[in-house]
């Protein structure tokens, strides 16, 4: 059933009566041509995105929980390519091309707005960084416009340009970039893949793989033994529990995120503002709550909740440069888990096990990411080789040398 | 969450930094024949356990010693806590 204006209008006028379930709940086949672990954004556009690039339809989606349970639906909902290295920026325009026509794609609503965001900058040396990092998006087909500080008053006046510690000095616009409604890109997706004869599994936990001499034949689940040609890991948080079972350890810590949105309100933060020298993003949402939220806590955690020094650390510095948040009462909070790298960029690339895939490694950065990681994730699985965009971001890199650290942190997850 | 120094008493963590998996104590042989690739896994891989984990804190902001931090990763509750030396000390003394 395709959606479309005619469609609502015929419903309407009779009832509602003929809207069916957006994808089936099968029970579990013996054995399929590739199962993908996780039901979340990434796992979900994967499966689209082998049957409909690669022709590759006899696919399960196996998820522990429902669909959409885990980051897709706890993220802050921001789209962006403003990264640096040749290694991220193509993959990130490619993901953010792929958001603009994901909609007439999928023919789903996932309210893709491209109302722009913008990364505030204090000092001389951080407007070079910008003016760097702005020439290398635009040298990979992205758009950047670098703003003084009356161009950020133009479009934010309220924020604190003269705030004694870091008065703002302008901005690295993108103005592509903005948010998503979250969980419809995961409803888009099972639905564009159930569409498709991908078998969308929920309440099945993988507990283990069947490994026979390096390769990899299916997976053992909470609903029985499952065979697969292909196993593709794509778990997010919990990738480091679900590798273990396959006797790998991983370049990743697990670390708590949170994020926090205010009551409802008039519109008052067209696009997205990041204040990184504060540790302080905020976006607007479409029922008017400010969403906003600042670094992870900064230790291991698989608790999706997360202590309140980081609380009072992303309060202040929203004070700090947006002093009118003050009067404005928080709804809700909530964490969670990051897959942090040891260099801040993600994996997607095969195992040393034959058959065994993996995709992770996202940090706090990964639904951005969501369409570029599913098309390039099934390309490996289809072709048994990574997409172009895609060739840095391999397990073996720390080995190698060929990290992908657009902070220069270092190995040190919770600094990224 | 609040982490009882041995010396100190309960301190809020927000004094603080974290560092990462105990096992970073063991720093592997600089002169073994395969270093390189001890060093890769003691640099880059993690157990990255859901549940007890030992981890070492830093207390920046008091008497700036480090800590072994035995904590539940799934429930944040912390169940022993070691100066780094005491244990870096019994360890050298065990293997003589």
């Amino acid at each position: 059933m395709r959606y479309s204006a005619l469609k609502i209008l015929t419903e309407a006028l009779t009832g509602n009566k003929g809207w069916q379930p957006v994808w089936r709940e099968p029970e579990p086949k013996p054995a399929y041509d590739v199962i993908v672990i996780g039901g979340g954004g990434h796992g979900l556009a994967t499966a689209y995105y082998l049957a409909k690039e690669h022709g590759i339809t006899n696919v399960a989606v196996l998820e522990k929980g429902w669909i959409g349970s885990g980051n897709v639906g706890r993220n802050t909902t921001i789209i962006r390519s403003n990264y640096l290295l040749p290694g991220n920026e193509p993959f990130y325009e490619l993901s953010l091309k792929l958001w603009e026509g994901l909609e007439q794609d999928f023919n789903y609503n996932a309210m893709i707005s491209q109302r722009g965001i913008l990364n505030l900058f204090h000092s001389d040396p951080q407007r070079d960084a910008y003016v760097r990092r702005g020439n290398a998006m635009r040298m990979a087909g992205a758009d950047a416009v670098l703003l003084d500080a009356d161009g950020v008053r133009k479009m934010y006046p309220f924020l604190d340009f003269d705030n004694a510690r870091f008065p703002i000095k302008g901005g690295l616009a993108q103005p592509r970039g903005g948010t998503v409604r979250h969980d419809a890109v995961a409803w888009g997706y099972a639905r564009g893949a159930d569409s498709r004869g991908v078998d969308i599994i929920q309440n099945c936990e993988v507990t283990g793989f069947s490994i026979e001499n390096g390769v990899c034949k299916g997976v053992e689940t909470s609903r029985g033994a499952i065979k697969a040609n292909k196993v593709a890991v794509c778990v997010a948080g919990s990738s480091g529990r679900v590798m273990a079972t396959a006797g790998m350890r991983l370049p990743i810590e697990s670390h708590v995120l949170q994020a926090f949105v205010s009551e409802g309100l008039k519109p008052v933060v067209d696009g997205v503002v990041t204040f990184g020298a504060g540790h302080f993003y905020v976006s607007q949402s479409d029922k008017g709550g400010l969403v906003f939220g600042g670094d992870i806590d900064g230790y291991n955690s698989y608790a999706q909740r997360g202590n309140l020094p980081v609380v009072e650390d992303v309060c202040e510095s929203a004070m700090a440069i947006m002093p009118t948040i003050g009067r404005a009462r928080l709804l809700r909070m909530w964490g969670g888990v990051m897959d942090m790298s040891m260099d801040g960029s993600p994996f997607i690339d095969k195992t040393q096990t034959d058959g065994l895939y993996f995709n992770g490694g996202w940090c706090y950065g990964g639904f951005k990411a969501t369409p570029a990681s599913g098309f390039c994730y099934a390309h490996l699985l289809a072709n048994d080789a990574p997409h172009p965009v895609a060739t840095e971001l391999r397990l073996d890199r720390f080995k190698r040398g060929h990290m992908i650290d657009e902070k220069g942190a270092g190995a040190q997850p919770n600094l990224h | 969450m609040i982490i009882n120094h041995p010396l100190l008493g309960p301190r809020d963590a927000a004094e603080f930094v974290y560092l990462g998996d105990a096992a970073l104590l063991n720093r592997p042989d600089w002169q073994a024949s395969d270093a390189a690739e001890q060093f890769y896994d003691y640099q880059y891989l993690r157990d990255n356990p859901a549940g007890d984990h030992r981890e070492l804190w830093y207390h920046e902001q008091g008497d700036r010693s480090w800590l072994i931090v035995a904590r539940n990763t799934l429930s944040h509750e912390i169940t022993k806590v070691e100066l780094a030396r005491d244990v870096a000390r019994a360890r050298k003394q065990a293997h003589g």
